[in-house]
């Protein structure tokens, strides 16, 4: 234990200088870094929302809502198919994510089995009532869990779009759980953020119901968006949907007022411009999420593929719009139920705050260590400061994201890193009090503390990574910096102290006290 | 030199010769901190009860009655308005609306319209911070940390199980339930926010009240193997003697950086350390004066001690 192999000596020096090289990039400005030559690392501490400011969003898909479209459009697309294939049925309706129906006779079962089962994906036929009259068209398991997957890959997909749009930098946005979606976004205002990610933007086009028509056509009533107490009655299929449209941008109609203009794709400007030529004078309305923004009367037909919707917008209103029906439409109602939003100034002022107590904190410890162990003391010391550049550096090398606990981890970890130290040297003084020689108490108190060393360090790491795996948002950001703080500190300790105690027993062999 | 000592050279206190009275102590502790816990309760921060905080800085110094009178008037609920650290400095509660995600922003809405309202002479309202949690996934934060809680104990119980005997295990469980028990009574007795930074707290609190005691078992074990025709009451205080030195060195570095931290890491996080301080102090005394009398009830062995010695001196 007195001894020390140079390559020891070597390896140690490297880590140090290696940990100095990665935390250097977190004491220089911006400029400073981005001149410096390439072969040295430019990361940073990367920081944490509570640090930097910014919002993070968690959001939950309503997937109900999902299964309940798609059952009320497989409604729809059977009737149509059964109708087509000649197939007489008594009733049809809607199940959980599915559809049910009751043939009137029983040799037409086969060919309608197949007809729902080419309804969507992942679907199952089942047969009940008597005489296997009774059809149920559900969604395996499998299936179901398909679903979810693509609805919650097309809500990122859409959201990115969206949150891109906005010009945000360095976004997070990914699943979590069954059917959640965080985003975080650095720097963001959230207010701006909620507005532009939690609406649908399902637009859809539809005619005004006819009062005169047959009973035939099933409607359905949506408000006005102007004054909700107004509802408007119109043909429940949509003529056209926002799947149709290839682009939208912000304009002004020939009254100068605020309006969106848009694109068709080719599919949409062929419908468009049969169903404007068929019910020319007549109505439509513009559906935006339930909400009827505008009903226009087509004056004429209308075949180019763009049109442009004016309702009561503002250049904002407007803008928004735009921009939701470039992005899409999310394929699922998105409600906030965990929002935590910090503005720049609490993020700087925490910073600020964790730097004074960090610096404060660690003085203290040093100076107590300097007069409780003295020379030896300082030995420790040199190591500790070596653990907070260490610690900088795995935080810049790893890339993990430091927070307002974490600064905690690290203050913590300064208290505690010279918890092995105290051990050595309390039993150093122990073995030398006894009479043992300098250089036997040395050894002694080395080896004899070790075995302490390793299990309260293993002790603290077990707690500090089930914290990691188990914990969420502060428990996380402060298990990363108490674990990396904890190996950190067994090397510095351990390696550091004993390469410098060393050093010294080499020069003072005759030394008759210890110094600590 | 002559380094500072915290307690002279050589004590000989007997730590064991109170074992009674500590048991009474920690008992009556334990058992009080269970009754305000199931009586009074605990004070959810909104991680677990949900709900919404807003932090604003106002331009001036607000009238807080004036400001209470005007927000209480949105009809939102009972809202409550606390300084924050500073004068100027507020944190705004409102309690979980009826209703969806629409009402809750609404809710955020009106209370920030009213807030600008009321200082648009003065200047701009700084909203810091924002926080909302749904009821359920407070409900979820609330069972995670639940497993955060669990699963650490297990682990660090399994750890001290796997390097000592079984006695050991058990007589270091029983102190860090009772310094996790304690603080957990504190935030009770106090009513201080309880919240998912507080299970961290709790959490950290085990582990260093675990480690705490294994720096004394592992003196104990070693004595064992020393000191072989000793009584083992005599050989406790000994070994507790021996490293009382270590023991309060370390928990005042540890709580000189706490104290920085308390003073001067800002209002978000004080909560936190507030519960770090206390379980510190708790730790360091349960080391001492629970977790060794404990194991002295427990039927250890020499021989155990011996056997499973030898590895760990083979080790250093």
């Amino acid at each position: 234990m007195v001894k020390i192999e140079t390559w020891k000596i070597l390896l140690s020096l490297i880590v140090v200088l290696m940990g100095g090289f990665y935390a250097l990039p977190n004491t220089l400005n911006e400029n400073v870094r981005a001149n410096l030559p390439s072969f040295l690392p430019v990361k940073t501490v990367n920081l944490g929302l509570d640090l930097r400011g910014g919002a993070h969003l968690l959001y939950q898909l309503d997937m109900p809502g999902v299964f309940k479209d798609r059952s009320e459009a497989m409604i729809q697309a059977l009737r149509k198919e059964l109708r087509s294939e000649k197939i007489g049925y008594r009733r049809i309706g809607g199940l959980d994510g599915g559809v049910r129906v009751t043939l009137r006779k029983e040799e037409d079962a086969p060919k309608a089995r197949k007809i729902m089962r080419g309804l969507e994906q992942g679907l199952i036929v089942n047969t009940s009532g008597e005489g296997g009259l009774i059809l149920e068209a559900v969604y395996t398991d499998e299936g179901r869990r398909d679903v979810y997957k693509s609805v919650i890959s097309q809500a990122i997909e859409v959201v990115r779009r969206r949150v891109d749009e906005l010009g945000t930098t360095e976004p997070v946005i990914q699943r979590q759980g069954e059917d959640r979606l965080l985003v975080q976004a650095p720097g963001a205002d959230a207010e701006e953020l909620k507005n532009i990610i939690g609406k649908t933007a399902k637009m859809t086009f539809h005619l005004v119901a006819d009062p005169s028509a047959s009973a035939n056509v099933r409607t359905v009533s949506y408000p006005l968006d102007e004054d909700e107490t107004q509802q408007m009655r119109l043909n429940r299929t949509a003529l056209i949907t926002g799947d149709m449209l290839s682009g939208a941008a912000y304009s002004q109609n020939q009254n100068g007022e605020h309006a969106v203009s848009f694109r068709m794709n080719n599919t949409g400007a062929r419908i468009f411009c049969d169903v404007t030529r068929e019910n020319t004078g007549k109505p439509f309305a513009i559906v935006l999420d339930k909400r009827i923004i505008s009903s226009p009367v087509i004056r004429e037909p209308i075949c180019g593929g763009q049109g442009q919707i004016s309702g009561s917008f503002t250049v904002k209103t407007a803008n928004d719009l735009a921009l939701l029906l470039r992005a899409g439409a999310l394929p699922a109602e998105m409600k906030v139920v965990e929002e935590r939003t910090v503005g720049p100034s609490l993020g700087a002022d925490s910073v600020a705050a964790g730097k004074v107590a960090a610096i404060i904190g660690l003085a203290g410890v040093l100076v107590f260590m300097a007069i409780s162990y003295g020379f030896f003391g300082l030995m420790a010391n040199v190591a500790l400061a070596i653990n907070v550049v260490l610690i900088f550096a795995l935080l810049s090398m790893m890339q993990a994201t430091l927070t307002l606990p974490g600064i905690a981890g690290i203050v913590l970890t300064i208290g505690m890193a010279v918890d092995a130290n105290v051990l050595i040297f309390e039993r150093i003084r122990e073995e030398f009090r006894l009479g043992r020689s300098v250089i036997s108490a040395i050894d002694a108190g080395y080896s004899r503390a070790m075995a302490t060393i390793v299990d309260s360090n293993l002790t603290t790491l077990i707690a500090a990574v089930i914290l990691f795996s188990f914990g969420t948002g502060p428990i996380k950001g402060f298990a990363v910096t108490l674990g990396i703080g904890i190996i950190t500190s067994f090397f510095t300790a351990i390696m550091i102290t004993r390469i410098l105690v060393v050093l010294w027993l080499n020069k003072n062999r005759s030394s008759k006290t210890i110094p600590v | 030199m002559r380094g500072l000592r915290l307690v002279p050279e050589e004590t000989n206190i007997n730590f064991i010769g109170v074992r009674y009275a500590a048991f009474a102590i920690s008992l009556f502790l334990v058992l009080g901190s269970v009754f305000l816990i199931a009586t009074k309760g605990l004070n959810f921060g909104i991680d677990f009860a949900g709900g919404t905080v807003i932090e604003v800085r106002t331009p001036e110094v607000p009238d807080l009655k004036n400001l209470r009178e005007r927000l209480n008037g949105l009809e939102l609920g009972a809202i409550s308005i606390q300084e924050f650290g500073e004068p100027d400095d507020l944190l705004i509660r409102l309690r979980q609306q009826e209703g969806g995600a629409e009402v809750q922003t609404a809710a955020i809405n009106s209370v920030r319209s009213a807030l600008d309202a009321t200082y648009k002479d003065v200047g701009a309202v700084d909203y810091r911070r924002t926080e909302f949690v749904g009821p359920q996934v407070g409900e979820e934060l609330k069972q995670q940390g639940l497993m955060a809680v669990i699963f650490s104990m297990f682990g660090i119980l399994a750890y001290v199980w796997f390097r000592f005997e079984w006695q050991f295990g058990v007589a270091s469980i029983v102190a860090l339930l009772h310094d996790a028990i304690l603080t957990i009574g504190l935030f009770s007795l106090t009513q201080v926010e309880f919240n998912l930074a507080t299970v961290a707290a709790v959490l950290m609190i085990a582990g260093y009240s675990i480690n705490d005691t294994v720096v004394v078992f592992d003196r104990i074990r070693e004595d064992l193997r020393k000191y072989k025709k000793m009584p083992l009451p005599e050989l406790f205080n000994i070994a507790i003697n021996r490293m009382l030195g270590r023991t309060l060195m370390t928990s005042v570095t540890t709580l000189l950086a706490l104290i920085a931290l308390y003073l001067f890491g800002g209002e978000v996080i004080r909560g936190f350390i507030y519960a770090l301080i206390f379980g510190i102090g708790v730790g360091t005394y349960s080391s001492i004066f629970i977790a060794a009398p404990v194991l002295l009830f427990m039927d250890i062995k020499r021989s155990d001690a011996e056997k499973v010695g030898h590895e760990v001196g083979a080790q250093g």
